[in-house]
């Protein structure tokens, strides 16, 4: 499950973090490590949903207006329409899913390229946040409470704390924010489904080689769908935590660029839009490497008007480097195998 | 006679294991149509493929004009006035007539920016078409060209680079009637015109109708020629056939069961007008010979169910295949070994392990978590019993030999219980050991009661392992071969559409 291509991610976040720590020691003040980590929960959770459906040599542009459809119709669905949120959750969940299957019933059995399905619904989905607002912005009115839900997306415990009292630490611990929790736990999930379950080897298979995967008696149309509803399952899932992270929703903007974080963490993780290619690991590193990055950005006393410059930089550098590297291993494959594979060919063919 | 036009003088071209031509000589004079006719893999392609440029031969030479050389590259064969028109078309679907026979060498209208004088392209294409015949006008999009229409834009591609020998790799194999009369007509203007002409087919018939010689390959030798006076059907199958076969037949160990596989009045895209009925009995193995193009793959693909059937019905054991998908197919206990194995039957960069057990993925894992350690030792089992030579199961299927990645193939099946397995070309690309270990597999299997249906365009093979052959011709069956009707003569007849001769006294093979 962790592959070599993870290793080196890792290392290069462990390097970014020493620098960006040395030069600006409040990188690691307690407050700035847990709201890093809450945009780690938050992106991480769309970049997984992504890769289930680059996974199979797919993309989904349309995750940002989701995010903003989907959060405006969960504030509404409470606030106004006062439903119990649990029922709302369950609603907008539903919503997520039935959209992915949409999705994948264009691509898998209408035959229309994923990129120009989902770029109609980003656009559609857009204008129907704006619409169903009036484009207002919708947020919790005043005096408008739910301790609960409210604990449950948006609030932090300091788990480590018990820890830190038996060695007598008294001093407020890092607040862990629940959105983090909610992404190791989809993590893991996503990581024994898609690389150790018959669903996960069947998504693989069709990124590879759709047409063996189906002279092999795969229902290649069923698996591909069945990628982008849990695409755009987690998605909502995801759309409901940042609804109630912002608190407040304007429609035309909330979620804008997110489908492309998404896709970039993907292809920092090694993922190949090619399909078939990544490891659940490499997409949570990919996101925070673009968490840290963003945050570097505003430590160092970067204009944030180059945010995404720098972001764009990084991950062309790191995917050159990454081609530069593999090229290296197969160069070094093939001398193996010329040097090994010989003798075995001369007797076959004999 | 004059100087020919081109001559090749002894060229001889090995690949890994095969003798592709083995001291091949032709000569073509001006304004000469030859016929080049020979079995699936006698060598015509590897032959073509020197001419154009694409294959340096080992040794031999080709004499153009006078001049010899040891090959031929792309440009030379240009120069030298050589044009093919493929089986394959390679023209840009998405541009005009024009642009076709220009591509790469446009006529500019000046100017840095290279713009394309659409018009003058036009009016120097109007006469190459009018010379053809053609009834299309030279800014007509390619994409609404019937196959014959674009053939004959090829061919006018080819006259505006002079050239001077046409070859044409199976030109009549996908026209109908009336446009393979006008290609015939087009042949005799070129001859007429001084142009020569190389005519490689399968149909006998076109071949004795336009060559003014014909030249007939086997093995990779020229196994003889005919002159205009002696070409007919019966002399070219005679030099076709001929070659020594290995008797590597092993008896079933019982007679046939009941009919295990049966297809029914099956109807394919490839020859929607034409059905196939074949009838595969338990522990028989059933060849399904034929020329490249007869139909055969299409068969079989729809049987499987990657392609929709369009009329008929498959039942295996007795009951009906329910559903066009290859998961009905494989359900019923009906498996495909594809034609392309690196394109439709393994997964190249994945380990073996994996790909022998995707068919078959839920029985080596535990409530939907596959079981890494069973699906491994699942494997090992049969690259134990198949002789899978690789260093271990977890080695990418793409590394091992031809022969290897097709026991690959046979192995994610054999883990299955089959009932009746369809291979296309199950020893293309195989060396010889290997050929031999699929063969001992394939009967091992039909006397552990399999139905085995085999389509091989290898003579040697369908005539030395099969228990029957059935023939396919342009979409349908042309005949029915027992055992002791077995020879290459008898298939090859069938294969190009003659009738059986009633009375062939069988040539033990």
């Amino acid at each position: 499950m962790i592959f070599k291509k993870d290793i080196g991610l890792l290392v290069l976040i462990l390097v970014v973090g020493a620098v960006v720590a040395i030069i600006n020691p409040r990188f690691l003040l307690a407050a700035n490590i847990s709201n890093t980590a809450n945009q780690i929960g938050l992106f991480g959770i769309i970049a997984i949903a992504q890769a289930f459906v680059i996974l199979v040599g797919g993309i989904e542009l349309s995750v940002g207006a989701v995010v903003a459809l989907l959060g405006v119709l969960f504030i509404d669905l409470i606030v106004n329409v006062e439903i119990h949120w649990a029922v709302a959750t369950l609603i907008v969940i539903g919503a997520g899913m039935l959209m992915g299957l949409v999705h994948g019933t264009l691509v898998a059995k209408v035959g229309l390229q994923p990129f120009v399905v989902t770029l109609c619904a980003l656009l559609i989905y857009r204008g129907m946040a704006r619409y169903y607002t009036e484009d207002a912005t919708v947020g919790f009115g005043f005096g408008a409470s739910f301790p609960t839900l409210e604990w449950l997306t948006a609030g932090r415990s300091e788990l480590f704390a018990p820890i830190a009292r038996l060695f007598g630490y008294t001093e407020p611990t890092i607040a862990v924010p629940h959105t983090l929790i909610a992404l190791v736990v989809i993590t893991l999930i996503a990581g024994v489904v898609l690389h150790r379950s018959v669903l996960g080897r069947y998504l693989f298979a069709i990124g590879k080689n759709e047409e063996a995967a189906r002279y092999s008696g795969i229902a290649t149309g069923r698996i591909t769908i069945a990628a982008y509803v849990i695409c755009c399952a987690l998605t909502a899932f995801n759309a409901i935590l940042l609804a109630m992270y912002t608190r407040s929703i304007s429609p035309a903007v909330h979620g804008n660029f997110y489908e492309l974080y998404a896709i970039a963490a993907a292809v920092l993780g090694g993922f190949s839009l090619r399909g078939g290619e990544g490891s659940v690991i490499g997409v949570v590193l990919g996101t925070i490497l673009l968490q840290i990055l963003q945050n570097l950005v505003n430590l160092l006393g970067i204009p944030s008007s180059l945010n995404f410059a720098v972001m764009g930089s990084v991950i062309l550098i790191g995917v050159l480097a990454d081609r530069q590297f593999a090229r290296y291993r197969q160069r070094s494959r093939t001398q193996v195998r010329h040097a090994e594979g010989a003798p075995q060919g001369a007797g076959e063919s004999a | 006679m004059t100087v020919p036009l081109l001559e090749l003088i002894d060229i001889r071209k090995t690949y890994p294991g095969v003798m592709a031509l083995d001291g091949v000589s032709l000569s073509a004079g001006r304004g000469e149509v030859i016929g080049l006719v020979g079995e699936n893999g006698a060598g015509k392609s590897t032959l073509m493929k020197v001419l154009g440029g694409v294959v340096a031969p080992d040794s031999g030479t080709i004499r153009t004009d006078g001049a010899d050389r040891a090959a031929l590259t792309v440009r030379d064969a240009l120069a030298a006035g050589i044009a093919f028109v493929h089986q394959e078309l390679n023209l840009f679907d998405n541009l005009d007539v024009a642009a076709n026979v220009f591509i790469g060498r446009e006529v500019l209208a000046g100017g840095f920016m290279k713009l394309v004088d659409n018009d003058a392209l036009h009016r120097r294409v109007r006469p190459l078409l009018t010379r053809l015949g053609c009834d299309f006008d030279a800014d007509t999009m390619v994409d609404t060209l019937s196959l014959a229409q674009q053939q004959l834009v090829e061919i006018a591609k080819a006259l505006s680079l002079n050239a001077r020998l046409v070859i044409m790799d199976e030109p009549t194999s996908s026209l109908t009637i009336a446009e393979t009369e006008r290609l015939l007509r087009v042949i005799a203007g070129l001859k007429s015109d001084g142009v020569s002409v190389i005519f490689i087919s399968h149909r006998l018939s076109e071949v004795e109708r336009c060559a003014d010689r014909v030249v007939v390959l086997r093995d990779g030798r020229v196994a003889g020629a005919l002159e205009r006076a002696e070409i007919s059907h019966a002399a070219m199958i005679r030099l076709m056939i001929g070659r020594e076969l290995k008797g590597n037949y092993i008896a079933p160990a019982r007679p046939p069961g009941g009919e295990a596989l049966e297809i029914t009045d099956a109807r394919t895209a490839a020859y929607p007008r034409q059905t196939v009925t074949l009838r595969v009995r338990q522990g028989e193995i059933l060849g399904l010979a034929g020329l490249v193009g007869s139909g055969r793959t299409e068969l079989a693909r729809a049987v499987f169910g990657i392609d929709p059937l369009l009329a008929g019905n498959v039942r295996v054991a007795g009951q009906p295949v329910a559903g066009d998908s290859p998961r009905a197919a494989i359900d019923c206990g009906l498996y495909l070994v594809p034609e392309d194995r690196k394109r439709s039957g393994l997964l190249l960069d994945v380990p073996i392990a994996e790909n022998i057990s995707l068919p078959n993925l839920r029985a080596c894992a535990r409530r939907l978590i596959v079981d890494v350690a069973a699906e491994r030792s699942n494997a090992e089992r049969h690259k134990r019993s198949l002789g899978i030579r690789a260093p271990a199961v977890t080695t990418a299927a793409g590394v091992l030999s031809g022969g290897n990645q097709q026991k690959v193939v046979l192995a994610k099946w054999l883990a299955m219980s089959p009932r009746a397995i369809v291979l296309d070309e199950p020893t293309r690309g195989v060396d010889v050991g290997s050929k031999n270990d699929i063969y001992v597999l394939l009967r091992s299997l039909a006397d552990a009661g399999v139905a085995i249906l085999m389509i091989s365009s290898d003579m040697e093979e369908v005539i030395g392992v099969c228990d029957r052959i059935a023939v396919m011709h342009e979409g349908r069956i042309s005949g029915h071969l027992e055992r002791p009707e077995f020879s290459e003569h008898n298939v090859l007849r069938l294969a190009v559409g003659a009738s059986m001769e009633p009375a062939v006294t069988a040539r033990a093979p």
